[in-house]
């Protein structure tokens, strides 16, 4: 009987989890552990217009052919106060290669110029409602809050950058800073799964 | 060695087949040639989307499982045995089953091949190659997401899409709803 019920929760939890935000929502902060050892939380940055949360891991082939693609990003939006903050929501038990360690040796390899933060107990991700790595989640830094105005993939794309006709992040990012309307707010994209 | 002219065989009729459909194949052939060399000798038919959307739509009496699968997807593989072993116990009532994976061309000769001979899958597997996701995966269903595991059961009179996996008792009470 209390397994049932552990499973009924289960269930349900997943469910309410599984809704996330919605374009228009406040996402919250966080304090997450990077992987320099600091703690780092949107309320760190005072200057930023917006932020680019990217729900990542060092595991999946989706996300390994896009982390070029990230440091780009980060590259051309940091400047303009709209940095990358990456986020592993992957549980490093069921999955070895999502470790803090082996996220270290990612960091270092790939030359991330952004924070590489690791959930520990998997507790961000639900409240956003990753539902996948990647996931893209660009927000603006507003008086009432982080407003998610974005949220989906980083192009078109995923097997090659040179192939990309949309580049739906990018076009969000300058709208969003020009004040102009974001025309594409959701898009999909097959993602490996969050290893909870 | 009774065993590897067998498959033999059956790899040759898989190439066969494959190369009887030249025209679902050839507009992702042809796109890709403009990209990078992708490997053609995989035993499974490659579509796009216009190529494997004639599958998802068929109108032939039977119940259709289409199942979406990657080798990298740990939840996809877990529950492949469930729907294998639904297969081989509903295909004489008039199911069909295929699944559609989605690994990346690079894994194909590498994962792809060698995990579906290692299983021996009886299922229908083909290779969904189409990097445009944003606009085929509302096609399939305009609520689902693109995580995977992810499947579809339809029949001439009812579709239904699920974007979960299955345990299988969970697969066979569905499916229960088309065959009977």
């Amino acid at each position: 009987m209390k397994s049932l019920l552990f499973g009924l929760c289960l269930v349900i939890c997943t469910t309410i989890g599984a809704q996330g935000y919605k374009v228009g929502d406040v996402a919250t902060n966080f304090s997450l552990k990077n992987v320099d050892g600091n703690m780092v939380s949107l309320s760190d940055y005072s200057q930023a217009k917006g932020f680019l949360v990217i729900f990542t891991c060092n595991t999946c082939p989706y996300s390994v052919a896009y982390e070029d693609r990230i440091n780009a990003l980060d590259f051309k939006f940091k400047s303009k106060g709209v940095p990358v903050i990456a986020i592993n929501p992957n549980n490093p038990k069921t999955q070895e290669g999502d470790s803090f360690e082996a996220m270290k040796v990612r960091a270092e390899e790939k030359g991330f110029t952004f924070p590489y933060l690791i959930d520990e107990g998997q507790i961000v991700f639900p409240e956003y409602g990753a539902q996948r790595t990647p996931h893209v989640f660009l927000l603006q830094a507003t008086a009432a809050g982080n407003l998610v105005r974005y949220i989906g993939a980083i192009d078109d794309n995923y097997q090659d950058a040179e192939q990309v006709e949309a580049t739906f992040v990018e076009d969000a990012v300058e709208a969003m800073l020009a004040g102009r309307e974001i025309l594409i707010t959701e898009t999909k994209a097959i993602g490996c799964s969050i290893k909870v | 060695m009774r065993a590897t002219l067998f498959l033999l065989l059956i790899l040759l009729i898989a190439g066969c087949r494959e190369q009887n459909k030249p025209k679902l194949g050839a507009t992702t052939q042809a796109k890709s040639s403009t990209a990078k060399e992708k490997p053609l000798d995989v035993p499974f038919p490659v579509y796009d989307y216009a190529g494997l959307a004639p599958l998802l739509n068929q109108k032939d009496g039977k119940t259709h499982i289409i199942n979406f699968w990657a080798t990298w997807c740990k939840p996809c593989v877990e529950e492949l045995p469930d729907f294998e072993r639904t297969f081989a116990e509903q295909k004489d009532n008039n199911v069909s089953m295929t699944l559609v994976s989605l690994d990346m061309p690079s894994m194909w000769s590498k994962r792809l091949v060698p995990f579906v001979k290692e299983n021996d899958l009886k299922g229908n597997v083909v290779i969904l190659d189409d990097p445009k996701m944003n606009d085929w995966i509302p096609k399939i269903d305009k609520d689902w997401g693109g995580g995977i595991p992810a499947t579809l059961i339809y029949n001439d009179n009812k579709r239904a899409f699920y974007p979960h996996g299955f345990t299988y008792e969970e697969l066979n009470k569905e499916l229960l709803k088309f065959t009977n």
